[in-house]
């Protein structure tokens, strides 16, 4: 049995072809629902393995980036989300959908640490490539220090954090910093242009302790194949594969069938 | 009456940096009002006064400010701002559609606050000088750097502020206005007052009408033919008969030619002898429509949206996007868009505040605007801007040009439609309001220098996020067979939605159906409004239930506003009473046509050589830095360009992303190996010393972008732009006549048909009694077919030890050659295009493409070929290229320069492994091309000339730097 994706849509969600696309790609059968349908039925949620928020502008982030739809996520969606988490389900936010999970307290969920995404330190939207360099929290996604090459393209993509260092510290050995921008020499920065946001502790995606609730700022759903890349393939952001493997190794614990 | 508010403003932590702050401080020194003092930028907002200060805290902590990041000011309507004197705050004037706004009101039910009757939620922004200022000049100079005063207002902190009023009402009685009795002036006079943009002619043929019928006219009658009849929506010029003389250059006649409809007897005509059956629909519905597979259709379409940038450029530019973007999803029965395009033409750089002609904003600050306004709206809707460029001009100052471009795919039995007698007429998408107002009419008549104040009405701000609604539900009515025809609302509002759809059939309105987004609109204003992000379609009854559903689900508004009828006549009604009652006929058919004089005189001749020595290291990286080839990256990374997941060729290219690409490529069916490429060409420097030249060059760039990227040359179709000064002028017209011929001449000879075009005439700009023209600019912009994305070859170098060749041939004419402008040379001599090697030339590189013979290329265009070299050679810093121009395909005389600079059209320079030059060879056989260098890892750009000296040797890094890449 194909592992079963729900995609939430809305007004201003617009990645979802590509993401729909990236997750069929990897072996899933993705069903796309609009929050306001959601909302009345929050019970489709349990048909689900994987819950995905695609990435856009959702409200136009209008009040900050992924802000009025993690209220909604947080008022109507949050009993059925936990309630597929704990039954072993996973949950994916990717650029804004990764905004929205933060902003509704989904990741990285430790104790003391207030954080949120705001605008990039050159206050501009980015569209450029990055290399995420894969921590070991997500280790049974991808090889840990491997590169996953993916499309930055966002304008409020730069994690902040109230004790700043200290916090990150706190991120990382809580475990659940999953990506962090890298150099080509594969090494963490938060210098633009490799870390477009500026963002503290480098950090580009964050996973939750259960290693079932990840989010990233850039687009791995843009990077599946050679002819994806700048380089068509030369060398410099992998070989157009990494993308694919990232979504198949979401995926994996779901090939089985329906988790328990 | 403004009711009392509470005032917020979040700024950044103090001790964050705020690049906000900065980039005003920038604007009020540029404004010559230099601070001292620090400056935090706000965002702000009024909540209703009705509210207490525990829901205020709720809805600031829960809603609008960031938990980490922001801190937030916040003033009771009591209370007094103790810095208010050096807080400068700027907001939207009444009336003017606050999207952010709406979005707050609309979450407040999210926090369970209800906002008592009709109350709302304002947004603004605030600029806090953290020492005191001089009030006074804060807010006159302020205002002007800060805000847009078209369209927002300014005032000090210190002043009180309250939510806007609801709009006064109108009159909203049937109105006629006497006509029939009226003599010429007072004709005149009726057009003036009423704005309708009509001319005598038009005044008197609409008259004669009336005294026909017997009847005095009604002013939305009036209004309805005023849009219909405008430059804007009919094309009068283009398609009117002319009669035109070509003058040598001491103005004796060198030829006469006349033609019943200029734009049916060169572009049409082209269409129509090429006739390929790839050409799914062109010329009659919003967009062209051509075929990518058997199945799937690409439908492409460029606009302009000139004067409303000039006033507003964020907003002009936003809803130009927009508003393309809605005539592709009102192409067919709705094509799905994947790509945009934008062009932009501005003055340069370096004029002074005080060399500016009144009433007209700083060039950068016109584009900084109208490239934020592509980037907000183009980003939120998700749809990739991906090609494009910038001219600089002077002749560009006043009257800045802004062109748009929107692709969509549509399945082929999409492709047709028609409203059927009996459809329901319904409009979903946005509400309607009194912003843009006359914007068709406006846009047909000459900027002036109080165009800013009496025109503001004519200005819109988008709303992408509605936009992209309407997208989504119209793709899945689409998908439903809902529809049974569709456009969009563009210029003209319904008047012109509704006036086409019904042309054949007749259509019959009730205008106080339709959703407002506030009450008291008159009935005129509702039919003629252009608020944006409106769909209007044709639906049979029985389909309505389920189109309501997929609206409410996806939070769409959806209005039935009448019926099509089988009458063929128009008919308004405003609560029951007939407004407004015409044939389509004489409304479609009716407007006069007279023949209209064109002279194009030749410029004077001037064969100024290139001269003989000059620093050509210097000269390169001077032309790197030009405005015309300078990277273009700092943009496109502003734009999401990549969203979709379907740009396989980049606009920026190679390891490092800074190699700037020819064609884009984009898969707009992710399963499918098909592709398009996309190229774009205008020349209006050339266009000033010979317009036929200049249209076949920018012809031939468009088509040699998408060709150069893997295009297929034989399924190749081009779009024309005609933006032109005055043509009520003869010296206007006359230049256009050579374009328009010239684009007949080089459709048929590179077999390209055109597909879709537009016209924005009257690109002038009135200072007291002077008028200036901007340059004729002809934009191309050609949509190649790409059979197989796989086979598409991007402009970096590959491999050492690979050859260049150069394919083409070289001249020595220099005329407007971004090289002979920097060393102010005269010359006249304009390149252009040999149509009968051209073709062949292009479909000599795709076959090298197909056949995998080139691993790197790149047309040679602005800069010629030394700037193609550098460029290949900063996408791949690593690498180095030695080339010997004596081995340039020329005649012998040509100089060192020309062979370098000069811009001769239908050149390539490729990269090829030496094991494929036999292969090369065969395919090119006698066409002009030489081997001329070779690739090294030097890390620099060697060039060696006929005597073996070298002639430069600059590295990556400085080419880059002269280049303007960042990083």
């Amino acid at each position: 049995m194909k592992p079963r994706v729900l995609q939430l849509f809305t007004s201003g969600v617009n990645c979802d072809r590509e993401l729909r696309f990236a997750f069929e790609s990897a072996g899933a059968t993705v069903t796309e629902m609009h929050v306001s349908k959601l909302i009345k039925n929050p019970d489709a949620i349990k048909d689900c393995d994987v819950f995905a928020i695609p990435g856009g502008f959702t409200y136009g982030d209008d009040l900050g980036a992924g802000r009025v739809l993690a209220l909604e996520v947080e008022r109507y969606l949050a009993d059925a989300l936990q309630d597929l988490h704990e039954r072993g389900g996973s949950i994916f936010g990717v650029c804004n959908g990764f905004q929205v999970l933060v902003k509704a307290g989904l990741l990285p969920q430790i104790e003391g640490v207030k954080i949120s995404l705001t605008w990039n330190a050159s206050h501009r939207f980015e569209c450029r490539w990055s290399r995420l360099l894969v921590e070991a929290p997500m280790g049974h996604i991808l090889p840990v220090g491997s590169v996953l090459p993916a499309v930055s393209a966002h304008a409020e993509g730069q994690i902040v954090l109230a004790q700043g260092d200290a916090d990150v510290q706190r991120l990382t050995e809580a475990g659940v910093v999953a990506l962090r921008y890298c150099d080509k020499n594969g090494k963490p920065t938060e210098t633009w242009p490799d870390c477009p946001s500026g963002s503290r502790g480098a950090i580009a995606g964050l996973i939750s302790k259960s290693g079932r609730i990840l989010g990233l700022m850039p687009h791995p759903e843009r990077n599946l194949s050679p002819l994806h890349l700048p380089d068509r393939g030369r060398g410099a952001w992998g070989d157009g594969t990494e993308g694919i493997e990232f979504f198949r190794g979401m995926l994996a614990p779901y090939l089985a069938g329906v988790p328990s | 009456m403004t009711s009392t508010a509470w005032r917020i403003e979040l700024e950044l932590e103090p001790s964050r940096k705020d690049p906000l702050g900065n980039a005003a401080l920038q604007s009020l020194a540029a404004r010559g009002l230099p601070l001292q003092s620090d400056l935090r930028v706000g965002r702000g907002y009024l909540l209703p006064g009705t509210l207490n200060r525990d829901q205020v805290e709720q809805i600031v902590s829960r809603l609008l400010a960031d938990p980490v990041n922001e801190v937030a000011r916040i003033f009771s309507p009591e209370e007094t701002d103790e810095q208010g004197d050096q807080t400068l705050l700027v907001r939207r004037m009444a009336g003017v559609s606050d999207p952010e706004a709406l979005t707050a009101t609309r979450a407040l039910g999210l926090l369970d606050i209800d906002l008592p009757d009709g109350g709302q939620v304002e947004s603004y922004r605030s600029y806090r000088c953290l020492e005191p200022v001089n009030a006074a000049l804060y807010l006159e100079q302020g205002g002007r750097a800060l805000a847009n005063l078209t369209i927002e207002e300014a005032s000090l902190g210190s002043a009180s502020i309250g939510l806007h009023p609801e709009p006064t009402a109108r009159q909203s009685v049937r109105t006629v206005v006497p006509l029939l009795d009226l003599d010429d002036a007072a004709l005149k006079a009726v057009s003036g007052s009423m704005s309708l943009a009509l001319t005598l002619e038009e005044m008197q043929a609409i008259q004669t009408w009336y005294r026909e019928v017997g009847r005095e006219p009604t002013d939305v009658e009036l209004e309805t033919m005023a849009q219909t009849w405008s430059e804007h929506c009919k094309h009068k010029t283009l398609t009117g008969p002319v009669a035109f003389q070509q003058l040598d250059e001491n103005g004796a006649v060198v030829a006469e030619r006349n033609y019943e409809n200029l734009l049916k007897q060169t572009v049409f005509a082209a269409t129509q002898k090429l006739a390929p059956d790839w050409c799914w629909s062109v010329f009659k519905d919003n967009a062209g429509v051509i075929a990518m597979t058997e199945e799937i259709g690409i439908a492409i379409k460029v606009e302009t949206h000139n004067h409303p940038s000039a006033l507003d450029p964020y907003g002009g530019a936003g809803t130009g996007i927009g508003g393309v973007i809605r005539d592709i999803l009102g192409t067919g029965l709705g094509a799905r868009p994947f790509a945009s395009i934008d062009v932009f033409c501005v003055g340069p750089s370096n004029m002074k505040h005080e060399d500016l002609p009144p009433g007209v904003m700083h060039p950068d600050r016109i584009l900084d605007g109208v490239i934020g306004g592509v980037r907000d709206y183009g980003n939120r809707m998700g749809i990739p801007t991906v090609a494009g460029t910038i001219i600089r001009h002077p002749g560009y100052v006043a009257n800045p040009l802004v062109f748009a471009g929107s692709l969509g795919e549509i399945p082929r039995k999409y492709v047709d439609k028609a409203a059927r007698p009996g459809d329901l007429i319904v409009a979903f998408g946005g509400l309607t309001g009194r912003d843009g107002i006359h914007g068709a009419t406006f846009s047909s008549e000459a900027l002036h220098e109080d165009s800013e104040s009496v025109d503001s009405a004519a200005v819109q701000i988008g709303d992408p996020i509605t936009e992209k609604k309407v997208l989504d539900v119209l793709i899945q009515a689409r998908d439903r067979d809902l529809f049974t025809a569709i456009t969009d609302c563009g210029a003209g509002g319904f008047s012109s939605a509704v006036g086409e759809m019904g042309e054949a059939i007749g259509a019959e309105v009730d205008l106080d159906r339709a959703p407002l987004k506030y009450p008291g609109l008159s009935y005129w204003e509702i039919w003629i409004s252009e608020a944006q992000e409106r769909m209007v379609a044709a639906i049979d009854p029985s389909n309505l239930e389920e189109l309501q559903q997929l609206c409410t689900t996806a939070d769409v508004s959806l209005t039935v506003l009448g019926t099509f009828a089988d009458h063929q006549r128009l008919v308004l009604r405003w609560h029951g009473e007939v407004v407004a009652d015409m044939p389509m006929e004489f409304l479609h058919g009716g407007v006069p046509q007279p023949v209209r004089q064109a002279v194009a005189k030749a410029a004077p001749a001037n064969d100024t050589a290139w001269p003989e020595t000059a620093e050509v290291s210097d000269l390169l990286l001077k032309v790197l830095g030009h405005p015309s080839v300078a990277s273009k990256e700092w943009i496109v990374r502003q734009y999401d360009h990549e969203v979709q997941g379907g740009t396989v060729l980049k606009p920026y290219q190679g390891a490092n992303g800074h190699g700037a690409g020819d064609g884009t490529v984009l898969k707009p069916r992710l399963d499918l190996p098909q592709g398009i490429a996309l190229g774009c060409g205008l020349w209006p420097r050339q266009a000033e010393l010979d317009p036929y030249a200049a249209t076949a060059n920018a012809i031939d760039e468009a088509i040699r972008n998408a060709v150069a990227a893997g295009g297929n040359p034989h399924r190749t179709a081009i779009l024309d732009n005609f933006c032109w000064g005055d043509c009520r002028k003869p010296d206007r017209f006359g230049s256009l006549v050579l374009a328009a011929e010239a684009c007949y001449d080089a459709a048929i000879a590179y077999g390209a048909p055109f597909v879709s075009g537009k016209d924005s005439l009257n690109n002038e700009y009135r200072v007291g009694d002077e008028e200036k023209a901007i340059p004729p600019t002809l934009l191309c912009t050609a949509i190649s077919i790409v059979d197989d994305c796989a086979k598409t070859v991007g402009t970096p170098l590959y491999a050492e030890g690979n050859l260049l060749i150069l394919i083409g041939q070289s001249s020595d004419d220099g005329g407007a050659s971004v090289a002979s402008d920097l060393l102010g040379l005269a010359d006249s001599r304009v390149p252009r295009p040999n149509f009968e090697t051209a073709p062949s030339v292009f479909a000599a590189v795709y076959d090298a493409i197909q056949a995998d013979l080139l691993v790197a290329s790149h047309d040679l265009s602005e800069g010629g070929l030394a700037a193609a070299a550098a460029e290949m050679l900063i996408g791949s810093p690593e690498l180095g290229i030695q080339l010997d121009i004596s081995r340039v395909p020329c005649s012998d005389a040509t100089s060192s320069l020309g062979r370098l600079f000069a811009e001769d059209p239908t050149r390539f320079l490729v990269e090829v492994h030496p094991d494929n030059l036999e292969d090369f060879a065969t395919i090119f056989r006698t066409l002009s091309w030489a081997t001329i260098g070779n690739v090294t890892t030097s890390g620099k750009l060697v060039i060696h000339d006929q005597r073996d000296q070298i002639l430069a040797e600059i590295s990556a890094l400085q080419l880059a730097q002269a280049n303007g890449i960042l990083a």
